[in-house]
């Protein structure tokens, strides 16, 4: 089943003074039930206002969208979503205790099951100590996951998070992605948007990458990167000379350091030769290592590479 | 139901709110202050002290919906509170309602503290017990449900700053706007008395809910204008509450 369904949704800001502003720039994109889908793009890119164009904080200027097949203005569908915005904030005066009992009764959670369910919310975002104190005493990670905890209390089929990661700290980033990883294991689909693209590379399923509002490129992460080898690192040991010269010329790079010599190579052709060079000799190998393209380097050659389009 | 739900929510986190504390404290010292006129007002102290009673409810009741008022809606999209909200399963109409009634209930809880504490300072120092003076706190707290009102609508699409000066404005000339009609007659030119006429039925007529005078010194008055009054408090607020609805709901955040 598809989970998020998106048509040419098209979102113009209209200045009063000025040119009107294409946000986001008739997107087209289908995500499927049960996987994670991180969407990706620089800052003022159009993710953030997908994000609330889906939750109906923002009217689309045109086009249309589905949430687990029903249209996004219908209410339907939001008893089905739990969402997290960026850099969210809550009323300051309440308890975390008081504010998850406040949304659980919106979506009209019965006391009882309520109670139950921000007990277990609480222990999944680890803040069982201090549920009870007013949020104004929050630090902005706790902040946080009492915003994931909110995005879940109505046990959501979709779950839709505008960058969860930013502004916490490493250990917090961990706890982040655990959640999202236990929420595609129970079923659920995440759509979240991140700049944090290290992070996307171990927990999506699929990206789909939006630049000045455009989707530029979509599919999963094997298939954008095609597993393409960047360069082969190469570490031997115990080499003479002669050998030593010989490996030298044909790596990009070679460093001796501490008698082990470090060999970056920029082709698998020339690793297949230095090999030969190698067995000849009884020098020690002690790794080899494929350098594969990674996500952030694809990234940003497609941002620079549209810019440079941008200005010719 | 859902109503129910953000109204009681807004009436928990603003009953928290230091600013109201700090303006019902005001008030009671306000109320309290009036023993200190005694010596201006031989034989008089009675009237001077419910005077001044239903004054400082009205008075500070307008300062709580103006400042409270104005605000409620401003911070919630400025600080993003509404994002959660706006994203559940709730219409924006129920959201804006159950906002109004909220900060309703405030007022009526500020209403009740306050006359509580002048019925315990008429009895200090009067001994006596008046039930009329309910009947005009009755209508101060109806002129308070249409401020209240007004400084939501505003609020829905202006900042505190500009809403809070409106709606202190509409206040004033609220109680002037009969004053507008007979103006207008007396220059008796068309023009202007069509244009004072479209002013007078545009702007709300507090006028109406002003009963103080009445109340203090026993003056009776006409059960039907008590009803148009009422009547027109509600009416009034109804359309005020629409016209927001119809705003809010055409709103991006």
């Amino acid at each position: 089943m598809i989970s998020v369904k998106i048509e040419e949704l098209t979102k113009i800001y209209k200045r009063l003074f000025g040119k009107a502003l294409k946000a986001v720039d008739h997107l087209t994109l289908s995500i499927e039930e049960g996987e994670i889908f991180g969407f990706l793009g620089p800052n003022g890119a159009g993710k953030t206002t997908t994000l609330k164009m889906l939750t109906g904080l923002l009217y689309p200027t045109s086009g249309k969208a589905w949430i687990l097949e029903k249209e996004i203005k219908e209410i339907e569908p939001k008893k089905k979503i739990g969402f997290l915005p960026e850099h969210p904030s809550f009323y300051q005066h309440l308890s975390a205790r008081e504010l998850l009992h406040f949304y659980g009764a919106i979506f009209g959670i019965e006391n009882g099951k309520r109670k139950k369910k921000i007990e277990s919310l609480f222990a999944l975002v680890g803040l069982e100590d201090v549920a009870d104190q007013r949020i104004h005493s929050y630090s902005k990670g706790m902040i946080q996951r009492i915003g994931i905890a909110q995005s879940l209390i109505n046990d959501p089929e979709l779950v839709i998070l505008d960058e969860p990661l930013s502004g916490l700290d490493p250990i917090g980033r961990k706890d982040v992605k655990d959640i999202l990883l236990s929420l595609r294991e129970e079923g659920k689909t995440v759509f979240f948007s991140t700049h944090i693209l290290p992070d996307v590379e171990k927990i999506c399923d699929r990206v789909g990458i939006l630049i000045d509002g455009k989707l530029v490129k979509v599919g999963s992460l094997n298939e954008l990167l095609k597993e393409e080898i960047k360069t082969i690192d190469i570490t031997l040991s115990e080499i003479d000379e002669q050998i030593l010269s010989e490996v030298r010329s044909l790596s990009a790079e070679c460093i001796v350091k501490d008698r082990k010599v470090f060999l970056t190579i920029d082709s698998t052709k020339k690793v297949e030769q230095i090999q030969r060079v190698i067995c000849r000799s009884n020098c020690r190998i002690i790794s080899i290592i494929p350098q594969l393209k990674t996500l952030e380097e694809y990234f940003s050659h497609l941002v620079t590479h549209k810019d440079n389009k941008n200005r010719k | 139901m859902k109503v129910v739900t953000i109204a009681l929510n807004t009436y928990r986190e603003s009953i928290r709110d230091k600013v109201l504390y700090g303006l019902v404290l005001f008030s009671i010292i306000f109320i309290g202050a009036s023993r200190i006129l005694k010596p201006l007002t031989i034989g008089e102290e009675l009237k001077v002290t419910k005077d001044m009673g239903l004054a400082s409810i009205s008075f500070f009741g307008l300062l709580i919906a103006v400042f409270i008022g104005t605000r409620l809606l401003y911070e919630e999209i400025e600080k993003k509170t509404i994002y959660t909200i706006i994203s559940k399963p709730l219409k924006r109409w129920q959201f804006l309602l159950g906002k109004y009634i909220g900060l309703l209930l405030v007022i009526l809880t500020v209403v009740i503290i306050m006359t509580l504490w002048i019925y315990l300072v008429l009895w200090l120092t009067t001994r006596t017990f008046d039930v009329t003076l309910l009947l005009g706190i009755f209508y101060i707290f109806l002129e308070l449900m249409v401020i209240t009102a007004i400084s939501l609508f505003f609020s829905t699409f202006s900042t505190p700053i500009m809403s809070g000066l409106i709606t202190f404005m509409l206040y004033f000339t609220g109680h002037l706007t009969r004053d507008i009609l007979i103006f207008a007659e007396l220059t008796k030119s068309r023009i202007v008395t069509i244009i004072s006429h479209i002013i007078y039925f545009i702007l709300p007529n507090l006028s109406n809910f002003n009963i103080k005078g009445e109340i203090v010194h026993k003056v009776p008055l006409e059960t039907a204008f008590l009803l148009y009054s009422l009547s027109y408090g509600i009416l009034y607020t109804i359309f005020l509450l629409l016209l927001s609805v119809i705003i809010f709901q055409k709103r991006d955040f």
